[in-house]
């Protein structure tokens, strides 16, 4: 007896009236996919300036019930959460991704502010994690699973505060994609440590993508109920982006 | 679930009875089509857009078989499993294979279509798990016992007093006098009452709005961040969803996200976009321990390299639905299955049979706004009329329909007996009516004027204005 897959992939070449693709073919598709070239990317971003496209990504960013504080250095973050956890009445209590990249912040400046950190719980009110990228398009964070960035704390909590760099705004998603790719995953998976790239493979050696990649754009919210809007369906009622001013990256 | 499209004319008349129904679909009338056209105004590059969209998802069914065990491929890498369902009932046995291997005894779901089209719910509850639906939308629905009415915003059908309704029978541990009067508190009361079950769940169900070759990974877009809290926080991740909804790569999918959103409900990007790549990873403090994907076919492969083809382009973004003039006066419900509207009326009779559907592609205006507004230029109206001929051809529409039709043929292939027939009817009632200007009632047209006032016939026809048109153009010459 046939199994489903033979079955499913027999009635497709059948319907399309064809064996299965042919080597020259398949090697066309293989490259097709591993040029991963890029479709028409709109020029809304992409024919922008660094400094331009860090506007857009805020105007986007807002018009979507994000809000953005704008800061001259790391050394501020501390400051910024404190102030926006007081103007939204929220209690100083925060779960901070157990990123590396947060080590720096140097929350002892805010002794008030209790942090915990690790993945979200339910009892959660607050988190603050790091983030790959904006995407100015569309206003979007790009943040990427890991060890140090799990990813219920994008989730859980309902207000989430993202520290976003500006040097880290891109165009487009294409452009987001690439950094995907070329993240070097420090975490190898058992039985591939002796692998000379050092990161988890897909089929084709190329690297395996975060186990959980977010795209957020603005807070939760649901149109459900006679088509108005509420924020904070299930995820996040309130979604605050830190960003961080600093030095635009080098062309 | 049962199809019931073979009593679409009645539904329709329920639906179009209804006063409930008739508000609830007033306000979603103007809404979905006006935030999409703001939408795609912002966006000049719109149009080529789409034009991109279709060229990829042809390239991916010329191509599918290829594609589809590159992603398997590639899902087995990320330490992912890869089950295929040639119908609904493998598919609900490997759903269920799944669960029982988990021990699950509550699963929580995110949106998804196939799970409707595969009818799962039904499925689990029979075999002692309990599904629990986390879009609200699904929500309500689910406690109200009855099936999606629209394929993104299922309660569409619904005012918020139908919604209270099934809150306070539905959650009876709260406070019986609490108040419920706007979506806010409603949508309140939904998140408290669903948060547990989420942490609860031992296995999270969602589809997959495209699935990535290049990757092998799902994408999910959702507002509400219910399909991640779905699949991130219970042990098992089980994806399921439909075979054509492959990708090659993430450009592709990106070229397909910036057509969805602004297509479905006008938003620039949904809240949330989420790629789902493998179980979770060493040192992952969270996320599924194992993942799977259901691939389906149910009827799906049957339809390439045939007429019905391009039926498999579709995203599901639902604008077909909100700019139907048929769907908008008699509402989802009347098309007796999972998938209404016109992208229901092509899609219905392909996976459950014309002739249990063969109504709706029949219930068309054909004035062409959901090919006009697909993201990727499915010919609907095309395809319903294929679905027609074949009703014809297969001898399933009612003896006095066909006979009519046939009569009408003939006469219509012979153009001056049609004239000379048309210039009678035309002068009959053109006297008949010449005082009122309009009928109440018509002999053989009851169908018609039973609704509406028929016109009478006024002035010259159309054949002989446009004959003197072509003589003075001729003269002018």
């Amino acid at each position: 007896m046939n199994t489903a897959r033979d079955d499913i992939l027999g009635g497709i070449r059948r319907a399309l009236r064809r064996g299965p693709v042919s080597s020259e073919n398949g090697a066309e598709l293989h490259e097709r996919v591993a040029t991963h070239r890029r479709n028409l990317v709109p020029a809304r971003a992409a024919a922008l300036g660094h400094r331009s496209r860090v506007e857009l990504f805020i105007a986007m960013a807002e018009a979507v019930q994000t809000t953005v504080a704008r800061i001259s250095s790391e050394g501020d973050i501390p400051a910024e959460v404190a102030r926006y956890l007081a103007a939204e009445n929220l209690p100083a209590e925060l779960v901070l991704a157990p990123d590396a990249s947060l080590d720096r912040i140097p929350w002892d400046q805010r002794p008030l502010l209790q942090i915990r950190r690790g993945r979200a719980e339910a009892h959660d009110a607050v988190s603050l994690t790091p983030c790959l990228a904006g995407i100015a398009e569309t206003g979007t964070l790009l943040l990427a699973s890991g060890p140090g960035t799990p990813s219920t704390l994008n989730f859980l909590p309902d207000t989430h505060i993202v520290v976003l760099h500006a040097s880290r705004v891109v165009a487009s998603y294409e452009d987001g994609w690439d950094l995907l790719r070329n993240l070097n995953n420090p975490s190898p998976q058992a039985g591939e440590v002796d692998r000379p790239t050092g990161g988890p493979e897909g089929a084709d050696g190329a690297p395996l993508l975060p186990r959980t990649v977010n795209l957020i754009t603005g807070p939760s919210r649901t149109g459900d109920i006679e088509q108005r809007i509420q924020l904070g369906a299930h995820g996040p009622r309130r979604l605050h982006i830190v960003l961080v001013e600093d030095a635009p990256p080098q062309p | 679930m049962q199809p019931t499209s073979r009593s679409f004319p009645a539904n329709a008349r329920a639906g179009l009875a209804d006063p409930v129904l008739q508000q609830a679909l007033g306000l979603a009338r103007t809404g979905f089509p006006q935030r999409r056209l703001e939408a795609i105004a912002r966006l000049p590059e719109f149009e080529d857009l789409r034009e991109e969209g279709r060229a990829i998802k042809d390239h991916v069914l010329a191509h599918l078989d290829f594609y589809l065990e590159l992603y398997e491929r590639n899902v087995i890498a990320s330490g992912g499993h890869v089950h295929w369902a040639r119908n609904a009932e493998e598919a609900r046995a490997a759903i269920l294979d799944i669960c029982r291997a988990a021990n699950a005894k509550i699963v929580t779901k995110g949106k998804s279509m196939v799970a409707e089209e595969i009818a799962l719910n039904e499925h689990l509850e029979q075999n002692g798990i309990t599904p629990v639906e986390t879009d609200l939308g699904e929500y309500i629905i689910q406690l109200r016992h009855e099936p999606p009415s629209h394929i993104i915003a299922p309660a569409i059908h619904l005012m918020k007093e139908q919604v209270a309704d099934a809150f306070r029978s539905a959650h009876t541990e709260l406070d019986p006098a609490r108040p419920l009067g706007d979506p806010r508190a409603l949508c309140d009361e939904a998140r408290t009452v669903l948060r547990p079950r989420f942490l609860a769940a031992d296995v999270g169900i969602t589809g997959a709005n495209f699935i990535v070759a290049e990757t092998g990974s799902s994408i999910i877009v959702t507002n509400e961040g219910n399909g991640d809290l779905t699949q991130i926080l219970p042990r098992v991740h089980i994806a399921v969803t439909g075979i054509e909804k492959v990708v090659p790569t993430l450009e592709d999918a990106a070229t397909l996200l910036r057509l969805l959103a602004r297509s479905a409900t006008g938003q620039e990007f949904s809240s949330y976009t989420t790629i789902s790549t493998g179980p979770r990873r060493p040192g992952d403090l969270d996320g599924p321990e194992e993942y799977h994907v259901v691939l389906v076919d149910n009827g799906r492969s049957a339809l390439l390299g045939g007429e019905f083809q391009d039926m498999l382009r579709c995203l599901r973004c639902a604008a077909c639905l909100n700019h139907c003039p048929v769907y908008a006066a008699v509402g989802g419900h009347a098309y007796g299955w999972v998938y209404p509207g016109p992208m229901g009326a092509v899609l219905t009779p392909a996976l459950v049979g014309v002739g249990e559907a063969g109504h709706l592609p029949n219930a068309s205006t054909f004035c062409g706004r959901c090919e006009s507004v697909c993201p990727v230029k499915i010919p609907l109206p095309r395809m319903m009329r294929h679905w027609r001929e074949r009703e014809f051809a297969w001898k399933l529409s009612p003896p006095v329909y066909r006979s009519g039709l046939r009569l009408w043929a003939w006469v219509a292939q012979r153009p001056a007996l049609y004239h000379a027939l048309a210039g009678i009817a035309s002068r009959v009632l053109g006297w008949a009516g010449i005082h009122r200007g309009r009928f109440r009632s018509l002999p053989l047209a009851s169908g018609w004027t039973a609704v509406r006032d028929m016109p009478a016939p006024q002035g010259r026809s159309f054949q002989s204005l446009w004959a003197e048109h072509r003589r003075h153009q001729g003269r002018s010459r």
